[in-house]
């Protein structure tokens, strides 16, 4: 099986395994349980839309984070992290001026070249639009070299959104067409509620010259998959970023193996067709 | 001058495939319809005796919550089917619907087109088929939402 090799950037750390120091800019609470931190790095960082860093509290632990931060901005970084266990509660509790080490940037990157000159299509489901912010914002500064841009996110409620100022922003955009779903509708809401799967049928693209590009739970993914076929947008014009136990970032340590591939060197983002046969088994 | 609607049923995807003498009775059956937004297309226990495609615009499927007031289920927009409740005793409205926006449908009169079923099984097989894959795609998503997706630990 093929690697994603043709997505890989040539930006690697020249040591991996050392953490960097960066200083905290900001911490800013994005919903009762996401936040973003803006990170100042020691010099001018690069990444490529869809790479991650290890994050680490020192003395707490390490965990891989995506950048979820404008690839221009090489002064400041951003990552959008949902509490879930100990390194991230860690996380949440530090405050400007605090230190966080890095590592990174690694992983393969969404297909922004590929994608040239035709139809993009962005699924993100819950937190899943952090580590698509990049790709939306590579392709806002150079927009003319992409057709139609079509951004569906969906997540639980009103309030679980992200990045609301900037949404409302690109909303505002005459060309580029966000769709937002919520699962839950309370009153005020006056938008789309259902999964984010519902949307797609409607969604203004040409399926016979689409990229897809999807992020977000591996059970949403899975059905947006089927959608997106039913759709006409084949396999091999769909990537996905998946998530696993990443530790070592390098492919040596194996936590995050993902059938013959390593998930933190071979992905996060997969052509869905070098995975489809592993995708979704249980066993994997 | 008067659309015919012919030609709009004719080009939706839903209706891909059936007879043409089948379409010439679905389009007499047919209106076209406008709402402002927050009109309520119809109220949950209602006879369901139309059912809706969406042209252009977005309407909540809801429901009466006490303590809660209209909560809504799901939204349908542009190029989707609105209403189910017709074909299924006792053709009452199982939810209310109400626009979010202004919005702009086909209306088909149901009642019509029950009869037409009971007398052209063909036309009837047609609909239902299609009916079906329409259902079948909301208790997908209905399924989907009862997940929780989003949460912590999905």
């Amino acid at each position: 099986m093929a690697s994603g090799l043709d997505q890989r950037v040539a930006v690697a750390p020249a040591e991996p395994m050392v953490p960097r120091a960066f200083s905290i800019k900001r911490v800013r609470q994005d919903t009762h349980d996401t936040f973003t931190l803006d990170l100042v790095p020691p010099e001018a960082f690069s990444f490529s839309p869809g790479q991650f860093n290890m994050l680490y509290v020192f003395g707490v632990g390490e965990v891989p984070i995506s950048i979820s931060s404008d690839p221009a901005e090489k002064s400041t970084i951003q990552h959008t992290t949902r509490v879930v266990g100990t390194v991230t509660t860690a996380l949440k509790g530090l405050r400007k001026g605090g230190t966080v080490g890095i590592r990174g940037p690694f992983g393969s990157s969404w297909p922004l070249a590929e994608a040239e000159g035709m139809d993009c299509l962005i699924v993100a489901g819950g937190i899943g639009l952090a580590p698509l912010r990049p790709v939306i914002y590579s392709i806002l500064a150079q927009r003319k070299r992409y057709r139609r841009v079509v951004v569906l996110y969906g997540t639980r409620t009103g309030e679980d959104i992200l990045y609301t100022h900037e949404l409302e922003r690109w909303r505002g955009k005459f060309d580029l067409d966000i769709q937002i779903t919520i699962d839950r509708g309370g009153p005020d809401w006056r938008g789309n509620v259902g999964v984010v799967t519902t949307l797609i049928a409607r969604a203004p693209l040409d399926p016979a010259d689409t990229v897809a590009m999807v992020c977000g739970p591996e059970v949403m993914m899975r059905f947006t998959l089927l959608e997106l076929q039913r759709r006409g947008i084949p396999a091999d014009r769909t990537y996905v970023s998946m998530e696993r136990n990443m530790k070592c970032a390098i492919g040596f340590c194996g936590h995050c193996q993902y059938g013959p591939t390593f998930v933190c060197k071979d992905g996060p983002v997969f052509r869905f067709d070098r995975i489809a046969a592993i995708f979704g088994k249980p066993e994997i | 001058m008067i659309e015919s609607l012919e030609p709009v049923i004719e080009a939706h995807l839903f209706f891909k495939g059936l007879e043409k003498r089948h379409i010439q009775f679905i389009a007499g059956c047919a209106k076209n319809v406008r709402f402002p937004a927050g009109a309520v297309v119809f109220r949950e226990g209602d006879p369901a005796d139309q059912f809706y495609f969406v042209r252009e615009g977005l309407v909540a499927v809801e429901l009466m919550v006490p303590h809660r007031g209209f909560t809504t289920l799901q939204t349908v927009g542009a190029g989707d089917v609105l209403g189910w409740s017709w074909l299924l005793p006792p053709f009452r409205w199982r939810f209310g619907a109400r626009t979010t926006e202004p919005t702009r449908a086909l209306a088909f009169d149901a009642k019509c087109l029950r009869a037409k079923c009971e007398e052209d099984h063909d036309l009837g097989y047609e609909l239902f088929k299609r009916f079906s894959h329409v259902m079948a795609e909301r208790l997908e998503a209905t399924r989907l939402q009862l997940l929780d997706l989003y949460g912590v630990g999905a």
